[in-house]
């Protein structure tokens, strides 16, 4: 969930929705006068909140600008991953990677401990898409950033309308699965439109994206509850599972259920679909 | 920390506090606080203040505070920006040195 | 000081005067009712007055008399400042008020008070200016807060008698017969006012609606009226409305509604023919809401809905997904317009609704109902009355009273609100004693007092994070730090009544 680094009772308030990961932005949610004040509530937020399991991410500021004085105040208070807005190329990673490493050897994180996300918001980004996911080790995920892009483009964002963002959503989604990193798309601004969002969300599960941006707490029910599996697919999966771990004790090389012999892409998804469901708590850690 | 001029720094929305730092010479420490927790947390709030500004040895000063139920960590992350705009450096933090206060 | 039994001293003068809390149901015993004077109309007699300036010369206001008020008009009446101020106009002194309630637009009282003229107050509550003022300790009175239930207690009782009742009629006859869905000051149900024709010796209806002989929709029928008023105006519309409030968008408040009709679709009550009371608040209405959708999905309906009723009660009367409405206030206009025309949506008085006193309250029927808190405390103890900074600022409502008839009280509240937090050691004031309360539900999660250890083991699947309530407080004071003590002063501003009568706290004023 994406929310203003520039809000104290955000910041406060930011791990009680049930969102996986929480993105505090120093970027374009804070004015040009308040980059300063935003960062060290961010700092400070991050030392003091406990955030539970939410994984926490920053956006920082362009390197060009204050993004250095950015990675220098959330790295050293602990932040889970940077994210970097308008990622162009390789370089971009590169040069982001060397910051961090020299805050982390500075504070004594380890490093390589702070994760980079990768926000893709242009053509050139798109383009470069799979340069970007490997450039670093850091880099965890990727994402689009989809109002620059269409901007870019010289075309809009239209709800319901996903044709103009077919191509980019795709080359990220390519770029992530050859990195082996995640793939996240882009957010929903018009938080009333409950029902376009959760079309949206429909749309890009089926494309294969990990998760959504999203940027009011309302929308993540209607997240989680895409994500989550039903009840018949976690009970097959379930099966799928058994019998495949029942074959690898009997060291047999072929698994079959019901009679059936399964694949191994049918196993990787059901395995998928058991992480979501305990992610859901729709099974418990026991259950398997 | 040499101050050099007036800054605020913080709004005044709920869970914030805004914080205006006057250089007024001398080795003064002068806390002027309005809270809407006065009675539950006034104290606690101005001790906050004036430990950050001993910290980041600032004295010949004035602070005038507006809070709206700011947290100890948004009363010591306005402070600190506020008087690091007054030092004229802005935002550039020595995160070392203040997060070895709080260790 | 005598210590009652949730652990309050209580002023020897007033233990001796109203006895000390003791448990909820200990005083409900028979009583004899209280008396009041009838002055019979006769045939030719005209009951209809030219002036409020009138009515205190007919009704022989003096000093020492109690008159009374229904807050039925919330932020927007006008009746009692009228009255009031020709009263102060006229000379009178060391009046007693006692309304059912008072509002932020009651204000000028304060001046009343400084010059003598009201010396003496009974109400569900004080608000901003006036708590304040009152908490500064103008009066050399307390302030005797008493719950709807425990108002209409104390009328029944004799412990309020009222010389003088001026109600604000929003539509109503020359002869007295009025009610509260017509007109420009419309509000509803006349609930609170009820109590008040039945028991003053002598009862005046304000009113800026008259309608032709004979107003055929009767709350208050002309053979308990002395005296009809026509004035300009009793009240703003606008102000009438502000009880009214919009489904929230606030997610924690979200939160707090999911989680709080999850622990009530999980509790034994929830089955075909149940009931329940709702408040107002953001949550509140949200609790409805979600419980809506609960009852469709698995095809449950309640037997009636209770309380101050708004119009997402109304839309579930409609649906047929509940039977009746109880309704002894309402606070938006399609729940008043809905009075008027559904058969099943029933005014009734206070007695009826929350009088621990009566032959059947309302609340004794009661499977479930959502309230709010200011504070509870680790014993579950709720504060609905004082601030953070212990001045007087909210109303006892009916919270107590529902609470205690009820199967399953569940307090909703978010755990801070900015630095203040609400799960605390020791609440301020204690309004509602933690016997009373059996859930609390909050952001982070809910806590359910240890001493229903049914309703633990019927929760045992439910997926909502469970706490103690002590892992609550720690949560809150980690968040936003121990809060100190308040500093009161040494004379009494405020009695807590608890409804049978007896003194649950009382509040001292702050410097």
């Amino acid at each position: 969930m994406f929310m203003p680094g520039a809000n104290p009772a955000m910041l406060r308030d930011a791990g009680l929705y049930g969102a996986d990961s929480l993105m505090f932005d120093l970027e374009d949610a804070v004015s040009i006068k308040e980059k300063d004040t935003a960062r060290a509530l961010v700092h400070f937020a991050l030392k003091t909140f406990d955030y539970g399991n939410c994984e926490t991410i920053v956006r920082i500021n362009d390197l060009n600008t204050v993004g250095k004085l950015d990675i220098d105040a959330v790295v050293r208070a602990g932040v889970d991953v940077i994210r970097l807005p308008k990622t162009e190329c390789a370089q971009d990673v590169i040069d982001a990677d060397e910051v961090i490493t020299e805050v982390e050897k500075a504070c004594g994180r380890e490093v390589g401990s702070t994760g980079i996300f990768a926000a893709i918001e242009s053509a050139e980004g798109v383009l470069n898409a799979l340069s970007i996911a490997t450039a670093s080790p850091r880099v965890c995920g990727i994402a689009l950033g989809a109002e620059d892009y269409v901007t870019n483009l010289k075309t809009f964002r239209a709800y319901g309308d996903n044709m103009q963002l077919y191509f980019a959503r795709e080359m990220i989604l390519h770029a992530a699965r050859v990195a082996g990193v995640a793939a996240v798309d882009t957010v929903f601004s018009d938080v009333d439109n409950m029902d376009g969002f959760r079309a949206e969300v429909e749309h890009i599960k089926m494309l294969g994206f990990d998760g959504k941006s999203v940027i009011n707490p309302r929308q993540i029910p209607v997240v989680n509850e895409v994500y989550a599996p039903s009840e018949k697919e976690i009970q097959k999966s379930k099966e799928i599972v058994w019998a495949a771990r029942e074959a690898e004790e009997k060291g047999l090389g072929v698994v079959s259920v019901r009679g059936k012999m399964v694949d191994k892409p049918v196993i990787a998804r059901a395995e998928r679909t058991i992480t979501l469901a305990k992610a859901s708590g729709l099974i418990g850690e026991e259950d398997l | 920390m040499e101050l050099k001029q007036q800054a605020v720094a913080g709004t005044t929305e709920s869970s914030d506090i805004m914080v205006t730092i006057d250089p007024v010479g001398g080795d003064t420490v002068e806390i002027n606080l309005e809270s809407s927790v006065e009675k539950a947390f006034g104290a606690r709030i101005r001790e906050v203040i004036e430990q950050t500004l001993a910290n980041l040895g600032v004295t010949g000063v004035c602070v005038t505070a507006i809070d709206k139920g700011a947290l100890d960590c948004t009363v010591q992350a306005r402070t600190i920006a506020a008087v690091y705009r007054a030092a004229g450096k802005d935002g550039e933090f020595d995160w070392k040195e203040i997060d070895a206060w709080n260790a | 000081m005598a210590l009652n039994k949730v652990g309050r001293e209580i002023p020897d003068t007033y233990a001796e005067q109203f006895g000390v809390f003791g448990s909820e149901f200990e005083n409900v015993k028979p009583f004899n009712a209280a008396v009041h004077t009838v002055n019979p109309s006769k045939p030719g007699e005209s009951k209809l007055l030219d002036s409020i300036h009138d009515a205190i010369v007919k009704t022989g206001i003096k000093d020492g008399m109690t008159i009374s008020f229904h807050h039925h008009f919330r932020e927007g009446d006008y009746v009692m400042n009228m009255v009031l101020d020709e009263i102060a106009r006229m000379g009178i002194k060391d009046i007693s008020i006692a309304p059912s309630s008072i509002a932020n637009v009651h204000a000028p009282l304060i001046d009343h008070i400084k010059n003598g003229v009201v010396t003496h107050i009974t109400s569900s509550g004080l608000r901003d200016k006036l708590g304040a003022a009152i908490s500064s300790g103008i009066m050399d009175e307390p302030v005797i807060i008493r719950s709807h239930g425990g108002r209409a207690r104390a009328i029944e009782r004799g412990d309020i008698h009222i010389d003088v009742a001026f109600l604000g009629a929003p539509c109503c006859d020359e002869y007295g017969n009025a009610n509260g869905f017509e007109g420009p000051s419309a509000c509803g149900s006349l609930g609170y006012a009820l109590m008040d024709a039945d028991y003053a010796d002598q009862v005046v209806l304000v009113t800026d609606n008259l309608v032709p002989y004979i107003n055929t929709k009767i709350s208050i029928p002309q053979s308990k009226v002395d005296y009809v008023v026509k004035v300009d105006a009793i009240g703003d519309p606008k102000g009438i409305a502000k009880g009214a409030t919009r489904f929230t968008k606030n997610p924690k408040e979200l939160i707090i509604a999911e989680y709080a009709a999850k622990v009530m679709m999980a509790s034994p009550y929830f089955k075909e023919g149940f009931s329940f009371q709702t408040g107002t608040g953001g949550a509140s209405l949200a609790v409805t809401r979600f419980l809506r959708e609960g009852m469709i999905e698995q095809g449950v309906h309640a037997s009636f809905a209770l309380g101050g009723i708004t119009n997402s009660m109304v839309e579930l009367l409609d649906e047929g997904l509940v039977g009746a409405i109880t309704d002894v206030q309402d606070f938006d206009t399609p729940s008043g317009a809905s009075l008027a025309r559904n058969a099943t949506h029933l005014e009734i008085d206070a007695s009826m609704y929350a009088s621990p006193l009566s032959k059947g309250a309302m609340v004794n029927r009661l499977d479930m109902v959502i309230l709010s808190a200011l504070e509870i405390d680790t014993d579950f103890n709720v504060n609905v009355i004082t601030g953070s900074d212990g001045v007087i600022r909210g109303a006892s409502g009916g919270h107590c009273d529902a609470a205690a008839g009820s199967k399953m009280a569940i307090i909703v509240a978010p755990l801070i609100r900015g630095r203040i937090p609400t799960v605390v050691d020791k609440v301020t004031t204690v309004v509602t004693p933690g016997s009373s309360i059996d859930v609390l539900v909050t952001e982070v999660g809910i806590a359910v007092n240890p001493a229903r250890t049914d309703l633990i083991e019927a929760f045992k699947d439910l997926k909502v994070p469970q706490f103690t309530i002590e892992e609550l407080r720690d949560r809150a004071y980690a968040i936003v730090g121990k809060p100190e003590p308040i500093k009161f002063g040494d004379k009494p501003v405020a009695l807590i009544e608890y409804r049978d009568g007896t003194l649950i706290d009382a509040v001292y004023n702050c410097a």
